[in-house]
């Protein structure tokens, strides 16, 4: 499974400098800096309220930060974020993979076999022509999924991206995240599954009440963590 | 348009049977009118409406509840208005539009435009809000943002033409003062309905009245269903 | 799905677009009175004049006071109205540069059949209005500064009357919609004859008063003015204002009959 166009210059490193977030005079994130760098699988994890969308949100450039700085060592890469709830275009399936195509302006000709492709990379080939807002939770996230993978990003967001769905669909798009990196892509995902965590994350970036406590590999992170939240998260004290 | 009843669904009936060319250029033109006036609002009023719900600038408000009240603006004022610009002693008075059915559009025009700029703001702005994340994670710039809001809000907007066209094809006010009523020329069904009334033939001017919300009511549900199938499908 | 909705809607703006399109023939503005037009007088000689001149006529027709302004706007070709003093002063203004009388027909007074203020058997229609006036009967004027409107509020001048209190309602509208009013709120008016003899719902409204010389009405046609309005088609009004005077025109107008009763009068000199 080859992505459309593979990449092959390094992925620049993202780093936050001193971002902070607020919103009507309260802090939802304290002052964070943090890098994400290389190929690399980060989860960004902690309980509800923790602040993990937040920061995925500043990451990829969705929110300005009330402070300080997000900023790419180098070239601006390809990104693409699939969110808890997918945002399908109220048309087909297959029309929303030609409408990326179109926006990043791949010519007409070539947009339809490009889209059939990445459907069927997603195994959708079968729904081509359905309405895009009637498939079903699982379909319309791996239509999400699909749609990220005709931008062949270079860093891939997802939020929650599994909280909505059924275990084989939670499967399907674990495989897809594989699938993603394993064709070069970096992998930033916040969840608050602890299982689905220790099966993706090789690094995690561990909030605690809009303050970043710990960002470490993810053996690291599991075995021992640094702060008593991550132990207490870990053992399931902390749930959300 | 000869009735001889005094009952005016009689006359409406009979109209429609014997069906003459005065009835049907009237009919015609109405039509005419109103569908190129709501043309060329939503050419105007969707990009205005869009336009609203994505940018943000001072005075924006002040645009929003201007438009909103200009959906009230009653007609004889727009006809008015467009009147004194059409006239030959006006700033358009060259161009020799007045008492023609181009003058009728205009004032058309005129009225559907707050409308659908009007609704077309709030339903995309609903749309936006639902989508600005997707889009912007996509890399769009709000003027390319427009045309997908404006495409996946067509069911919606599709009423919201609707309304423009109801309000056209309904008004008298506009069309009597700017198209002046002239026989064959510029006389449209409401227009008729007030001729005939002051003629007191009063079931001539119902019976015109009935044809006139049979046609309206025909089109409404042509449109119903359209927006019902694309709902269905589209979901 | 889409391509269709495009294409449809493209041919259904075409074909719009081309009735707009109309092919113009030669043709001139007239401003004149709902008076004319709602007794169908124009429907009976336009076709003639078109007939001999190729010329359409596109009829405006609203009150005198509007079809005044629309003339000296600029935005009609002819006009043909009834009050004559207005139209000598709007000649006196540089607006018009003739007038002519074409045609008379006579103001009546009408009102509920069972006439409370009696004015049936008055001896002039000073008398008339004096009796409506003190009987306190309801009176429905129309008030919009209409040829018809003017004529009434010189009458009541003559009478000495001052057309002020609860009986006198002023509607601000045409001919036609004040008859209406007046049948259902059984009042009196005073209207035009032709207007009158063509409407159509008259309910208990009858003629109560007619015939002395005061009401008389005389309808003119001026030519508007080259010098103000050098755009207007003026050949062909004057074609049109010709042919009213003519022998022709003449007898078209005296042709013209509702009900087998004449309602113009040509009375060109």
């Amino acid at each position: 499974m080859n992505a459309p166009f593979p990449t092959q210059t390094p992925i620049a490193d993202l780093q936050l400098d001193n971002v902070s977030f607020e919103h009507r005079g309260q802090a939802l994130l304290a002052p964070t800096t943090l890098t994400l760098s290389g190929c690399r699988r980060t989860v960004i994890m902690g309980p509800n309220g923790a602040g993990k969308s937040l920061l995925m949100r500043l990451a990829h450039g969705l929110l300005p930060p009330t402070s300080g700085q997000v900023r790419w060592q180098g070239k601006t890469p390809v990104q693409a974020m699939v969110f808890q709830r997918p945002v399908l275009l109220r048309r087909s399936a297959l029309d929303n993979l030609t409408y990326v195509l179109s926006i990043h302006k791949v010519p007409r000709a070539k947009r339809k076999a490009d889209a059939m492709q990445a459907l069927a990379t997603f195994g959708l080939t079968s729904l081509a022509h359905r309405p895009a807002r009637v498939l079903s939770g699982g379909e319309q996230q791996r239509l999400a999924l699909a749609r990220a993978w005709l931008l062949n990003p270079d860093v891939l967001f997802l939020d929650e991206a599994t909280s909505a769905l059924d275990p084989a669909a939670i499967k399907a798009v674990e495989d897809a995240v594989m699938t993603f990196h394993a064709s070069g892509t970096r992998i930033v995902m916040t969840t608050h599954d602890l299982h689905q965590a220790k099966r993706l994350a090789e690094d995690v970036v561990f909030l605690h009440n809009g303050r970043l406590l710990e960002h470490s590999p993810a053996e690291t992170f599991f075995d021992a963590p640094r702060s008593l939240e991550g132990r207490a998260f870990i053992q399931g004290e902390l749930i959300w | 348009m000869i009735p001889d009843s005094d009952n005016p669904f009689l006359t409406a009936l009979q109209l429609i049977l014997h069906m003459d060319s005065d009835l049907f250029s009237i009919v015609t033109l109405s039509l005419q009118v109103s569908l190129v006036a709501v043309f060329l609002a939503a050419l105007t009023g969707l990009p205005l409406g869009a336009a609203l719900a994505l940018w943000r600038f001072p005075g924006r408000n002040g645009v929003i509840i201007a438009l909103n009240a200009l959906m009230g603006l009653p007609p004889v004022v727009a006809g008015l208005c467009v009147y004194l610009l059409l006239s030959r002693a006006g700033p358009l008075g060259d161009w020799g539009l007045l008492f023609t059915p181009a003058a009728m559009v205009v004032a058309q025009w005129v009225l559907v435009l707050p409308i659908i700029a009007s609704l077309t703001r709030q339903q995309v702005e609903a749309l936006h809000g639902e989508y600005a994340e997707q889009l912007q994670s996509l890399g769009l710039s709000k003027a390319r943002m427009m045309p997908t809001l404006l495409w996946d809000a067509r069911v919606g907007l599709l009423t919201v033409m609707l309304a423009g066209f109801g309000r056209a094809s309904a008004e008298v006010g506009a069309v009597m003062i700017v198209g002046g009523n002239i026989e064959g020329v510029t006389r449209v069904m409401t227009t008729s309905i007030v001729l005939e009334t002051s003629k007191g033939n009063l079931p001539l001017a119902l019976g015109l009245g009935i044809i006139l919300l049979a046609l309206v009511t025909m089109i409404n549900a042509l449109a119903h269903l359209m927006g019902e199938t694309a709902k269905r499908r589209l979901g | 799905m889409k391509k269709t909705a495009i294409v449809s809607s493209i041919s259904l703006l075409s074909l719009a677009w081309a009735g707009l399109a109309l092919a113009d023939n030669d043709y001139i503005t007239l401003a004149s009175t709902t008076s004319t037009e709602n007794s169908g007088l124009f429907k009976a000689i336009i076709p003639q004049f078109t007939e001999q001149t190729d010329i359409e006529v596109r009829v405006v027709a609203v009150g005198t006071g509007q079809a005044f302004e629309t003339a000296r706007r600029g935005d009609a070709d002819s006009l043909l109205v009834h009050d004559t003093e207005g139209e000598e002063q709007f000649v006196a203004d540089g607006d018009a540069s003739e007038r002519q009388d074409v045609m008379y027909n006579d103001f009546v007074i009408v009102g509920p059949d069972d006439d409370p203020a009696g004015i049936q058997d008055s001896d002039s229609i000073g008398d008339a209005m004096r009796r409506i006036a003190e009987s306190d009967s309801p009176f429905a004027s129309r008030g919009d500064d209409s040829g018809t409107n003017r004529a009434e509020l010189r009458l009541w001048e003559d009478a000495d009357i001052e057309p002020n209190g609860e009986w006198y309602r002023e509607l601000g509208s045409g001919m036609g919609p004040t008859l209406n009013t007046a049948a259902g709120m059984g009042a009196y008016t005073f209207t035009d004859r032709a207007t009158w003899v063509a409407f159509e719902n008259p309910q208990d409204l009858t003629l109560l008063y007619e015939g002395d010389e005061a009401l008389f009405n005389q309808y003119g046609s001026l030519l508007i003015s080259q010098d103000k309005h050098p755009h207007l088609k003026h050949d062909l009004a004057e074609q049109w204002h010709d042919w009213l005077l003519s022998d022709e025109g003449q007898q078209a107008i005296a042709d013209y009959e509702v009900d087998g009763q004449q309602l113009f009068f040509p009375n060109a000199n």
